[in-house]
């Protein structure tokens, strides 16, 4: 052990202990990020804040929700939105923050794509994210149940049904997950254990593992140039701060991204406090009864696009049921994600535009999700089912010709 | 700049997207119907040019009315407890001390007429069917005697404070079968009356200003029917006035916190947008170095 000195200040006596300088340099005034960014840039620190005012309303929440399906509506409805001081602005900051999550993880999610930020060593960022991805999905959807409304009901009986689909084992799995025969008090008690604290932790821990993985093959930038961080960072260090291509995390980058921040969050409070419904379905003002079903059962919004390729497939192929194709295409949208790294044959990186072929095949991968998410929300019935149908296939068959279409842009551009 | 190219852009697709799954969605999923109609045109019976003498109204309701109803603005209690009344007629007869403020005058004019044709509810009560509706038609008085009742009813409607009115028309209008519990009001029909009256427990209104929202109840209060095929609610035929009242009172009790959630929101915003002012002047102050 290192011996200590007597210290001459506290400052001095905490970083004998903690070594905060060291710790300050290596987290924030050295950690070098490029300085060739654009605003899309600030999704990642948006995405902390929004998971921070998720977890500070959820906490206010959680002393005055009640996980009973006696109870569970009316401590939503009325206690939390009427009795309790503020109850109504941790709701709302809270619903549609989860809502508003998702968009910013979409634009995150497609940034990278867009970029190749997944690529040349970055596997393990986009996978930690994929990841994420999957653990938000799950939080959302077990929150969506808490106010035990008729949408949290039918959309819980209707997504957990989905499993019923698996070969042998899923009739055993639907009554595993739901604890019951039917979605009942069992599965609103468990679904509220995963909500407030085993997701959440998987969450944190993923959160760690995905700002670690940024550490060795840094954050990509707009060109998609590689360069020697260790020799920007001593230019910058040096005080040629102007022809450094990095920039240190703080102040530099953060001042940019509470920039962006500010006017982000003055959209999310305008959605807070003036236009909420797109977040707070008016049918889950309903209580859950499972003796009533509801004229149209859907979803929240992030979970259409996959929604739709589940029920894209409505009719027999080649003896196969339309629900076990569905379920099929269902899996497969659900994973496909993870594994861009390596269906992207073609070794550039750079932004898709400057990409000869990638380029149609992301703007068309982006208008396919815009029409599967509209198709998921309406009535599947006449041309909506068949579109629902073009539309997940045409999301398949993207997936399958990705491979081929960037081997042959990696040919075309001789392997630069 | 590139950047506000690339800002566009998303707006522009997160635009697309929203119109899809909101707006054009919901106008998929619930077509709209034609505007409420607060002249209930299609009642005809009844002559309502005629002008009512109240003295003449006065003795046809001593004579017909309050035997059944109770008329406490005019000196007229109920005959029995609700329990009895309820076990009695199947629903609490209405006071009708409201009624002349509350009811639209043709509307009004047409019930006494005819009941059920008023209310829109033949299929639910068909001429000569197995049930009848509780209250008879009075098609055998003259146009000049219901409108005699018409404005002696008019007469004896007390004039309510702007502070209770909401309540007070909630109460009169629609109190009888829906509870509020978040008001902590309980139907004046006790429970299982009004389930075998109705066929199905009337639902408790204290969310109903958010789940079936203010155009929606706006349309369905003015003419069931028209939005539910079917149901054995009634066409109420309360008046714009009445009628607003009514939604006002549902939007006091199941969204209580609208006037602290706007005025807080401004004040939250405003706040963020001065953040926001000078996160981008520091911001501009930080990257001069760096360019």
């Amino acid at each position: 052990m290192a011996e200590f000195k007597q210290a001459d200040s506290l400052y001095e006596w905490f970083d004998q202990r903690l070594g905060i300088d060291k710790f300050v340099k290596v987290m924030m005034t050295e950690y070098w990020i490029p300085k060739n960014i654009n605003f899309l840039w600030a999704m990642g620190v948006l995405l902390t804040v929004m998971f921070t005012l998720l977890v500070v309303s959820g906490i206010f929440l959680l002393m005055y929700y009640k996980p009973d399906v006696a109870a569970a509506f009316d401590s939503v409805n009325y206690t939390i939105m009427q009795e309790v001081g503020y109850g109504w602005l941790f709701r709302h900051i809270h619903a549609v923050g989860a809502s508003v999550v998702f968009l910013i993880i979409y634009i995150h999610m497609f940034t990278g794509i867009y970029y190749g930020s997944y690529k040349k060593g970055r596997e393990m960022i986009w996978i930690s994210g994929m990841l994420l991805f999957v653990l938000f999905s799950a939080e959302g959807f077990s929150g969506y149940m808490l106010p035990w409304g008729q949408m949290s009901y039918w959309a819980a009986y209707v997504i957990t049904e989905i499993f019923g689909g698996i070969p042998l084992v899923g009739g055993d799995l639907v009554v595993w997950i739901r604890g019951n025969f039917y979605v009942s008090d069992s599965t609103l008690t468990r679904f509220f254990m995963l909500h407030v604290l085993l997701i959440p932790l998987a969450i944190i821990g993923a959160i760690v593992v995905h700002f670690y993985a940024l550490r060795f093959p840094h954050v990509n930038n707009e060109a998609g140039e590689f360069f020697d961080f260790d020799e920007e960072a001593e230019k910058y260090l040096a005080g040629d701060k102007k022809n450094s291509k990095v920039v240190p995390f703080w102040p530099v980058f953060l001042s940019k991204d509470f920039f962006v921040l500010g006017f982000f969050l003055l959209f999310f409070f305008y959605l807070v406090f003036f236009h909420y419904d797109f977040a707070m379905d008016p049918v889950n003002f309903d209580k859950a009864d499972g003796l009533k079903t509801p004229a149209h059962i859907y979803p929240e919004w992030y979970f259409l696009w996959s929604y739709e390729v589940l029920r894209g497939f409505f009719f027999e192929i080649a003896g196969i049921s339309g629900k076990s194709l569905g379920l099929i295409a269902f899996a497969i949208a659900n994973a496909i994600f993870f594994v861009m790294p390596w269906l992207d044959r073609s070794p550039m990186v750079k932004p898709a535009n400057q990409r000869p072929y990638f380029k149609y095949w992301f703007w068309f991968l982006i208008a396919d999700l815009i029409v599967l998410t509209v198709y998921g929300k309406l009535p599947p019935t006449g041309a909506n089912a068949w579109v629902g149908f073009a539309s997940s296939m045409t999301f398949l068959v993207l997936f399958v010709a990705l491979p081929f279409i960037t081997k042959a842009e990696a040919k075309k551009v001789g392997g630069k | 700049m590139k950047e506000f190219k690339i800002l566009a852009i998303i707006a522009a697709l997160v635009g697309i997207t929203y119109y899809g799954i909101e707006p054009y969605a919901h106008h998929v999923m619930h077509p709209e119907v034609k505007a409420a109609d607060f002249t209930f045109k299609d009642l005809k019976n009844v002559d309502t040019s005629l002008a009512g003498n109240t003295e003449n109204g006065k003795a046809l309701v001593e004579a017909n009315c309050i035997a059944c109803h109770a008329i406490e603005s005019a000196g007229h209690p109920a005959m029995m407890p609700n329990a009895d009344a309820a076990a009695s007629y199947g629903v609490v007869p209405p006071d009708l001390s409201h009624s002349g403020r509350m009811y639209d005058k043709n509307y009004l004019a047409n019930f006494i007429f005819d009941p059920v044709s008023a209310m829109k509810l033949s299929h639910k009560y068909p001429v000569g069917g197995a049930k009848a509706f509780p209250m008879p038609a009075y098609n055998w008085m003259t146009p000049q005697e219901i409108m005699d009742v018409v404005s002696y009813l008019q007469s004896v409607a007390p004039k309510v404070a702007e502070k209770d009115v909401n309540k007070v028309t909630y109460d009169a209008a629609c109190g009888r079968c829906h509870s509020m519990s978040y008001a902590k009001f309980e139907a004046t029909t006790p429970k299982d009356a009004i389930k075998a009256y109705m066929g199905a427990t009337p639902p408790d209104l204290s969310q109903y200003i958010k789940s079936r929202k203010e155009h929606y109840l706006h349309g369905f209060i003015n003419d069931p029917q028209l939005l539910l095929a079917g149901t054995s609610m009634p066409r109420v035929g309360l008046n714009e006035k009445a009628q607003e009242e009514v939604i006002a009172y549902m939007e006091e009790v199941g969204d209580s916190k609208k006037a602290e959630r706007e005025s807080v929101g401004l004040w939250v915003m405003l706040y963020t947008l001065v953040f926001a002012i000078l996160a981008y002047l520091w911001k501009r102050k930080i990257w001069s170095e760096v360019h």
